[in-house]
This record gives structure tokens, sequence and C-alpha cells, in this order.
């Protein structure tokens, strides 16, 4: 893994000199960046895993247009889920083992603010890349403009409720050495609403339908998932390091 | 009573195999938990009583148990214990 | 009442008060469920749409409904064991899990072959089948949890945090599955539903509704016990029930 960046500065402020939690919550964000920028791995699996699971399936099914048209947005978008779901493990693992997460946890800052700033950093480095490359792979899968442009947008709304609802489950399985299949387990019921409403946006757009409803769903979605997913994973963190 | 006679309730004019094999899953699952919960039940119990004397002469001199004059009972018990760890 | 509710924390007295309800659950449940069945099966009049297959009506509601019902229950003992800390609360999490994935599987399994002479396919993408097929992914989750943590009390709050977090779910998941339904399936695959259904037909139903609940009340009170020996084992009230109580004590809790 290479040697893991110290927090910065702010973090290891004594108590009583403790900056403020906006302060806090940008060094956490800004660390967790540069160590994604660095470990390039964690950066590309994500992404090469979408693009082939996307792949598979005109190999698998069928490369005819009509159905690759029709099926397009459920492909990308379950391959979106599951590269996001790919990536949760390493979302607590490295600072949980190195002792950073306690660390966090330790500061004067509510910790669910703190971890909301990891989330954010997950979701700027897997689920933003992913939405940066579904209009290739619209295309590649005769989606048309429309489709691909609502897609897009929903997955814009779309992934970080899965990078927040997932926090809970990688917080939850955190302290557990094979913690990976559980925790598909856990967080793949979580995610059936996201994808229902995900797909059906872009199929409602493709019938023609006015689909600002269906995204106001999927941002009061976004809104409940921002609020509460970083209080219960904060919650699950808690538990796995009190065990530790 | 619905039915005329007997054959008639098996048959239950064609749905009679989905309708038994229904009520035979309810009384075979429900069965089978059942049975699991005492089988389990006898489990834990056995593995207590099986270790129980293992126990009271380990912590014999230090917790609440075995103060009603067990004194001699307990010595052999723990040196009994002793080889068999040792072993 | 917080008298009550302060002894409720204690497994020992928990232990007793179970073994006393315990022999009531069971004869009632039975009573009641056996009655519902057979009133069911043998004398409630045949249903004019769907013929005799909705006899299977008297086993698949109760199970689905207990199974949802259980759910929330374990929901809520989630919330008393991260609030009030209390070992019984995750007692019943541990002990009542594994009879919820049963129902679910029940109700799944009913639900299917329901299906096949009313819609003409084991499987049909309806919107309670499929919640309810979530609902047992939601179970194993629990379930899988619990044992992945060798620590009882790591894994009693874990269990909580995601029982709490998926029951707040439920209702997401229930709205988003029955939209999803409409989007993708005409409405002629709906369980027909009878407006008014006669009484020959729902107070069988009623009856086996209750004796479930109650017979979930007994193998829930019955597995407890057993998770409390198990976690209880190296207090001295256990070693003395273990030693004298004989198996008349161990079997039914001291009724």
């Amino acid at each position: 893994m290479g040697s893991r960046q110290p927090l910065a500065v702010p973090l290891l402020d004594p108590v009583n000199s403790s900056p403020g939690v906006w302060h806090a919550m940008v060094a956490v964000l800004r660390r967790d960046l540069r160590l994604s920028v660095r470990q390039k791995q964690d950066l590309l699996n994500p992404l090469l895993f979408f693009v082939m699971v996307v792949a598979l399936f005109p190999l698998g099914v069928s490369p005819e247009s009509s159905f690759l048209g029709e099926a397009g947005a459920g492909i990308l978008w379950v391959g979106a889920l599951l590269a996001t779901m790919l990536s949760l493990d390493h979302l607590f693992r490295f600072d949980f083992e190195d002792g950073t997460l306690e660390q966090i946890a330790l500061q004067p800052q509510p910790l669910f603010l703190l971890v909301l700033s990891k989330i954010l950093a997950h979701w700027l480095v897997t689920g933003l890349p992913l939405v940066i490359l579904t209009p290739l792979l619209g295309l590649m899968l005769y989606l048309d403009g429309n489709s691909v442009a609502v897609l897009c947008l929903t997955l814009l709304i779309g992934t970080p409720v899965l990078s927040l609802i997932g926090s809970v489950g990688a917080a939850l399985t955190v302290g557990l050495r094979a913690g990976g299949v559980l925790l598909s387990l856990l967080v793949i019921p979580l995610y059936i609403p996201v994808l229902i409403f995900g797909t059906g946006t872009v199929m409602a757009a493709g019938s023609g339908a006015d689909v600002s409803g269906h995204l106001a769903l999927m941002a009061a979605m976004l809104v409940l998932a921002l609020v509460l997913a970083p209080l219960a994973a904060a919650a699950a963190l808690k538990i796995s390091l009190s065990a530790s | 009573m619905a039915f005329e006679s007997f054959s008639a309730l098996v048959y239950m004019e064609g749905h009679g195999p989905y309708v038994w094999t229904c009520y035979g899953a309810f009384f075979l699952l429900l069965g089978l938990l059942a049975w699991y919960s005492v089988f389990e039940r006898r489990q834990v119990v056995r593995a207590q009583r099986d270790q129980q004397p293992l126990q009271t002469s380990r912590q014999g001199d230090s917790s609440d148990w075995g103060r009603s004059g067990e004194a001699s009972f307990q010595r052999i018990q723990s040196s009994h214990s002793e080889t068999a760890s040792k072993s | 009442m917080w008298q009550f509710f302060h002894k409720l924390g204690s497994p020992k007295w928990f232990y007793g008060i179970a073994g006393r309800f315990m022999p009531w659950l069971l004869g009632a449940g039975l009573l009641l469920s056996l009655c519902g069945i057979v009133w069911g099966l043998l004398f409630a009049p045949q249903d004019y749409l769907q013929g005799n297959s909705y006899r299977i009506i008297f086993i698949h509601v109760p199970t689905a409904f207990l199974a949802q019902s259980v759910y929330m229950m374990i929901a809520v003992a989630g919330v008393i064991t991260l609030v009030w800390k209390m070992k019984v609360a995750d007692v019943f999490v541990r002990s009542v899990a594994p009879v919820g994935v049963v129902l679910t599987l029940l109700a799944l399994f009913t639900g299917a072959v329901w299906g096949k002479p009313t819609w003409g396919a084991y499987w049909v993408w309806d919107a309670r089948l499929t919640s309810m097929l979530i609902l047992l992914f939601l179970y194993l989750g629990i379930i899988g949890l619990g044992y992945a943590y060798s620590d009882e009390k790591t894994a009693a709050r874990s269990v909580a945090v995601l029982a709490i977090v998926g029951v707040v779910n439920i209702p997401i998941i229930k709205y988003s599955v029955d939209w999803w339904n409409t989007l993708h399936q005409p409405a002629t695959f709906r369980i027909t539903e009878k407006p008014t259904m006669p009484a020959e037909m729902w107070v069988p139903l009623l009856l086996v509704v209750l004796g479930t609940y109650l017979l979930f009340g007994w193998i829930a009170f019955y597995r407890m016990q057993t998770e409390i020996l198990r976690r209880e084992r190296r207090t001295r009230w256990v070693r003395e029930l273990v030693q004298t109580g004989g198996q008349s004590q161990l079997k039914t809790g001291g009724a």
C-alpha cells in the first residue's frame, strides 16, 4: 500500500485550539483525494470493472441494436451499481487498519460530518468517473441522445446515494477480515430502490414522458440518504472501533 | 363441508397438488424449525452438563461456586483436570 | 411499569417468566391455527374466481404477515439494544431471525405455488413477491452480520444498526417496487381483490393469523431461553438449573 499520508495539520490539534468543523471536513476530503490519486489502481479498478461488465452483455446476450437500445439503461445502471459496490470495501478499510480512523473518531468535530467528507471523496473518485464514462458506453449500446442525457442525470443523482448507503455497510463490516461478500449481502437490498428509480426514469424518458417528477423523487432519495446515512455510518464505525 | 367425498377433497378440482404442496411445506418447515430448536436446546444443556464439573473445579477457590463443603470433591476434580490439560 | 421494564433486562427473570407463558402460547396457538386451517380447508366455500386454489391463502397470508412484523419487531429490539443496552432484546434478535427466514421462505413458496394455477407461472415479478424476496435478503444480511462477529456485544450493536437502517428502507423499497411493478406489468396480474370476502373465509383466516402469532411467541420464547442458557452458562443460576433442575425445568423453563 506504500506509506500512508499523515493527516493534515488541523486534525491532530489539541481540543481547545481545534479548528472549525468546515476546516476539518475539507482536510479529510483533501487527504482522501490525495491518497486516491496516489494509488491509481484503486481509482482505475471500478472503472475497468464497469466497462468490462457492460461489454459482457452484448457478448453474452445479444448484439442486436433493438435489444441493447431497450436494455442499455438497465445494463449501465447495474454495472455502475456493481462497480460502486466493489469499491466500497476500501472506503474505511485502510484507515481502519492503520489507526487513522480511530484518530478521526477522536476529533472534537462530530464524526458523521467527517464521515460525510470521506463519502464525498469516495464518490468523487468512483461515482463521478462512472458518470463521465457513461455517454461513451451509452453510444456503444445504441442509446439515443436523449436517453443518454437522462441516464447521465440519473447516475449523477444516483451514484452519490449508492456511496452514501454503501458507507453504512462498509462501516458495519470494516472490522471483519472477510467483509466483502457480507458487504454485498447487506447493501444490495438497500440499493434496489435506487436502481428501480434510476432505470425507470430513463425508460420513461425513452417513451417520451416528462421525467422531472422522477428526477425529483431521486433527488428526494439523495437528500434523505445525505441526512441519514452519515449518522448511521458514524454509529456503525463507533461500534466497529470499540470492538477492535 | 365444501366437499362431497374424501377424493374430492384430495383432488380439489385439479388444484389439489398446489394446495397440498403448500400445506405440506408449511407443516414440514415449521416442524423442522421446532425440531431444530429442541435439538439446539438439548445440545446446549448437554454441553453445559458435560463441562460443568471441569468449570466448577477451575473456579472452585475464587468464585462463589462451591462454598458448600464440596472441597474434597473439588480437589480430586482439579488434579484430574490438570492431568487432562497436560496430556 | 418501569420496574417491569428493568426486570425485563434480567435474563434470569425473563427465563422464568417465559417459561410460565410458553405452555399457554403453545396450546392456544396450536388450537387456533389448527381450527382455522381445518375450517379453511374443509368447510370454507369455494372462491368463484380462483376455485379451490385460493385455500392456500390460509397459510400464505399468515406467514407473509408474520414475516413482515417479525422484521419490525427485530428493528424495535435493535433500538432497545442501542438505547438501553438490554441483553434480552439482543437475545430476541438472535433467536428470532432464523424464524423470520423460515416464514419468509414459506410465504415465497406458497405464493409461487399459488401463482401457478392463478397466473399460469410459478414466479411472476409481482410487487408483493418481489418485496418478500428483498425481505429475505434483509433477513439473511442480519443473520450473516450476526455470525460474522465473534464478540457478542459488537454483533448485537452492529445488527441493531443494520436492522434500523433496513426498517427505514422498507417503506421506500415497498413503494419503489409497487411503482416499478405498475411500470412493467399490466394490472392483469393483480390478485383479484375480493371487495367483500364472506365471513366463512375471513374468520378462519383470522384464526390462523392469530394462531401463528401465538405460535411465533412460543417458538421465540423457547429459542430465547436456549440462547440465554448458552450466554449465561457461566452464571450461578444456570449452573444450578443444569445440575438440579432436571429435564422438565430445562424443557419448559420452570413451568
